[in-house]
């Protein structure tokens, strides 16, 4: 993108020709001069746009009726092109010029990048997918995607296959549209969740399916794309007028990773057995538990637990006594320990290998990631633990019954609900009826509990009589700073209610 | 052949045998790992890691070639030898490469099945130990996987190999396959994996997709069931006696819907035969499915997938750089070395008959007058210098001389596929 005086005059044809599809695979970066003001309103805005992406996405069922709505809501809001129009030319321009530079902001790293790459790539293939059939294919054939086809022979011998593999699709809709056949490579959606015919290593994607050999398409370009911007980015960088818009994009809205930890040492390990009755979230709790019951972890628990801990301030000193103390009550000898699994440790504080620090997982990482199988206690209890179990397990933990429905994940829970789910544990647990935080991450739970029991807050509580069979703790309301060693005090005496035995 | 005579203690000392004697088929190793020399510094570039004595572990070891792989082998001894990626540099000179510049390029694409994955359907054994019943659970997930991996995927060079207790691998040595990105790695066992679930999950497998009920089952399931509908009876019923006792009835129960299970506890109260009780359990399922207006419920293909269907550890998958143990390493608890299975015999592998490090030494003392007659014959046909020639007669007078054959005709039909690859490049450039 060139932000120098050159001075292009565009004809007016070629404009019109520029943006006559609704919608552009971002192949060629645009060529004109813009005011810095348009600039930044133009960022800003798809910036929204994205964010809007990402939260319709993770709350509501992709490709929903109550997804399209909002996001077709959001679309128009904020004056992005829609479902093909006549007057779109200045929406269609503000898509091309806000992703471009949208991409100088969001290259630099891989978080970012992959950020970036995803919501992109949902917002495509919700725009893709409100094409009429007609337009898709002329988009397939303006932007020179050749995908092969499948002769009609050939279609005639594999039909029952073909409809016993895909959904939705009939016998009359393999005869009359085209079945694509791609090298299962490229088809790796399709490939994972088996909703496709594969045979000798190629996917066979009727017409309706073709979306996601696009995006497949759509991603790689971007991702290299992205490759080549970071490296050009120094000299964009180098202009004082935009250095400082692009590096507030950036870190505007990505959650805090929590891998500089601002309580390095603030915690003794002699602590960690009643924090975690109180401020782990139930996945950590889970995992401490199994590694002090069977003096062992798999290496899955062990990366998530481990991480969780360096986040709330355990240092590598710390870290490695604790799974040193912990695993020699097992079957492994402190000089086994020191040899096989010293070096992880160390590995995921940085100190060895890459010299990667390591950033503890997310929710989203936890739940979409590495399920657990046979053996391993990590993942996320909401998610991945049999419902009946996981009511065990809350009840083992005392949450109250009528606690334990409302956070009992029903099978219709949507999987992006769990974070909400495990946060209405917080709230049965600590008695309140508010958190006052929407949940994304474990250490993010575990932050926002100590400071809630630090009494840092203000909280509305919840009465529940049932539970308040001892002293009068309903007495802390709205603790200032005054009261807050007092209140502290007082929450001592619920949470010794609620300690596991 | 009695392997009990296997010791542990004594690994240090059979150790040198197996690599100075050439047990170890260094030059078929060195083919293989070579891939026909298509790729420059193929060989060079890939890492492997040993297991030294004391659990000393290093990584990044590399060789110029067979000479080098064969001398540093016979100095360090490694109690295991895993291999790693191929990489863009050797990897014995990582630390010289500017940072970020090395990286692991290709690998074959592997997969690890290991029995202890299954412990909560079996009840013959327990973690480390396996036995011939339990045994055919691998019988099964090598016909499904070879089948899937070579008719859906299209690859052909796949090398099974015993790893000597309770797992078995499974390297895809395709080119194609080497090439995977690590998306593509994941996607290909995520389609492979059917068994979800860790200790907190009961129900492991489920087949109905309430997005898309489907009215039948699709077409990669038929395939598979026809593969686990073989085994079952005589595997799950009869020697895992899955319907035996009460705990096993009920976790099976636990498997399925509240008013079949109440159905099925009243039915078992007359019904003892398990082959029987099966068979109600199945009339119940069917019953309950057609009088359903909902898409399918499978709950007794789920159960058969449950018990039988291969448990793979997808992250063994994914990695490009994940270092695995290498075919012919001798396992320290067992003394097996880990061979090649040959497909066609599937049936008659018994894992129990694998030679132990010990038990090829033994034979070596052993004269075994015919043998040597025959090779004496191969040896005048043979160019290779006299040292090796002796060597190649060593494995060939033990057990081991089975095994390494299946490697051979691997390593050939490799080569064959290379030969055909070439030619119909050069004909394609043939400028006519």
């Amino acid at each position: 993108m060139q932000f120098s005086g050159r001075r292009k005059k565009l004809i007016g044809n070629f404009q019109n020709d520029l943006y006559d599809q609704c919608l552009q695979f971002y192949g060629q970066p645009p060529l004109e001069n813009i005011s810095l003001t348009e600039f930044e309103t133009f960022a800003v805005e798809r910036l929204k746009l994205l964010k809007t992406v990402e939260n319709v996405g993770v709350s509501c069922v992709k490709n929903s009726e109550q997804y399209t709505k909002k996001l077709d809501a959001e679309i128009s809001s904020l004056n992005f092109p829609h479902r093909g129009g006549i007057s779109e030319y200045e929406k269609r321009r503000k898509d091309h010029i806000s992703h471009f530079i949208l991409r100088l902001a969001y290259c630099q790293t891989e978080d970012l990048r992959r950020w970036f790459i995803q919501q992109e790539m949902d917002l495509f293939r919700y725009r893709f997918n409100c094409l009429h059939s007609k337009h898709k294919t002329d988009f397939l054939h303006k932007n020179n995607l050749k995908y092969e086809t499948v002769s009609a022979e050939e279609k005639k011998n594999l039909k029952d296959k073909l409809i016993a593999s895909s959904y939705g699709l009939s016998g009359t809709k393999v005869e009359e549209h085209d079945v694509y056949k791609v090298p299962f490579q490229d088809a790796l959606d399709l490939v994972r969740t088996r909703k496709v015919y594969l045979l000798a290593g190629n996917a066979y994607i009727p017409h309706h399916e073709i979306v996601t050999i696009v995006l497949n398409d759509f991603r790689t370009r971007l991702s290299k794309a992205l490759a080549m911007t970071a490296r050009s980015l120094p000299a964009v960088q180098s202009d004082e007028r935009l250095q400082p818009l692009l590096s507030h994009l950036s870190h505007a809205y990505v959650g805090q990773d929590y891998s500089i930890q601002k309580n390095i040492g603030k915690i003794s390990l002699e602590q960690i057995d009643a924090l975690s009755g109180k401020s782990f979230p139930l996945c950590m709790r889970h995992l401490h538990k199994a590694l002090r019951e069977n003096h062992h972890l798999r290496h899955g628990g062990r990366m998530q637990y481990g991480l969780f801990l360096k986040g709330i301030g355990l240092t590598l000193e710390q870290a490695l006594q604790f799974w040193r103390s912990e695993f020699v009550k097992g079957k492994v000898d402190a000089d086994k320990f020191d040899k096989a699994y010293a070096y992880s440790v160390r590995h995921m504080f940085g100190k060895e290998g890459k010299r990667t620090d390591y950033t503890p997982y997310s929710c989203m990482k936890v739940i979409l990631s590495n399920p657990p199988s046979q053996g391993d206690y990590h993942g996320c209890p909401f998610r991945h633990s049999d419902p009946e179990l996981l009511k065990q397990k809350l009840q083992n933990y005392k949450v109250s019954p009528s606690g334990i429905n409302q956070v009992c994940p029903t099978t219709s829970t949507h999987l992006t609900r769990f974070s909400t789910v495990c946060v209405k544990g917080f709230l049965k647990l600590n008695l309140v009826e508010d958190a006052g935080f929407s949940l994304n991450h474990p250490n993010q739970y575990f932050t926002e509990s100590q400071k809630f029991l630090s009494g840092g807050r203000d909280i509305k509580k919840e009465v529940d009589m049932s539970q308040r069979s001892q002293e009068n703790p309903a007495s802390v309301t709205h603790p200032s700073q005054a009261n807050s060693k007092q209140a502290h005090e007082e929450m001592g005496d619920l949470d010794s209610f609620f300690q596991d035995e | 052949m009695s392997t009990s005579d296997y010791d542990p203690a004594c690994l240090p000392d059979l150790l040198p045998i197996y690599y100075r004697r050439l047990f170890f088929p260094f030059s078929q190793y060195y083919r293989w790992l070579s891939y026909g020399g298509v790729s420059k510094n193929y060989f060079q570039n890939r890492e492997f890691s040993f297991t030294l004595k004391d659990d000393i572990y290093v990584r990044y070891q590399s060789f110029t070639s067979q000479n080098e792989l064969e001398n540093e082998m016979q100095k360090m001894v490694p109690n295991k030898i895993d291999i790693g990626a191929v990489y863009s540099h050797r990897p014995s000179q990582h630390n010289a490469v500017k940072s970020g510049t090395f990286q692991a390029l290709e690998k074959e694409l592997v997969f690890d099945i290991d029995m202890t994955d299954y412990d909560d359907v079996r009840c013959c054994c327990s973690a480390a130990d396996i036995c011939s019943k339990c045994w055919t659970l691998m019988n099964i997930a090598i016909r499904i996987l070879d089948r899937a991996l070579r008719e859906d995927f299209g690859f052909h060079h796949l090398l099974w190999v015993y790893l000597g207790r309770r797992g078995v691998h499974c390297w895809v040595c395709d080119d194609a396959a080497r090439k995977l990105s690590v998306a593509a790695r994941s996607a290909v066992a995520e389609y492979l994996s059917l068994v979800k679930g860790g200790e907190e999950t009961v129900r492991k497998v489920v087949l109905s997709d309430p997005i898309h009920p489907f009215i039948k089952l699709p077409l990669f399931l038929l395939v598979i069931l026809s593969v686990v509908e073989r085994y079952f009876q005589q595997y799950t019923i009869v020697d895992q006696d899955i319907l035996g006792s009460k705990e096993s009835v009920d976790k099976v129960l636990a498997l399925l819907p509240e008013d079949i299970k109440k159905d099925l506890a009243v039915s078992y109260k007359d019904e003892k035969d398990p082959m029987k009780q099966w068979d109600q359990l199945c009339d119940l399922v069917e019953r309950k499915k057609s009088n359903s207006r909902k898409g399918g419920q499978y709950f007794d293909k789920e159960i058969m997938l449950q018990y039988c269907y291969p448990r793979l550890d997808v992250n063994v998958s994914k990695g490009v750089n994940h270092l695995l143990k290498s075919p012919f390493s001798v396992h320290p608890k067992t003394g097996r070395i880990s061979v090649p299975i040959d497909l066609k015999e599937l049936n008659t592998f018994d894992p129990f008959e694998v030679p132990t490090i010990s038990l090829i030494c033994e034979e070596l003392e052993r004269p075994r007058a015919d043998e040597a007659e025959e090779d004496d014959k191969k040896d005048k046909e043979n160019e290779q210098e006299a040292g090796e020639r002796h060597r190649i007669r060593d494995y060939k007078r033990t057990s081991l001389a089975k095994y390494v054959k299946v490697f051979d005709w691997f390593l050939e039909a490799m080569a064959r596929s290379r030969k055909g690859e070439m030619l119909k490049k050069s004909d394609l450039q043939m400028d006519f």
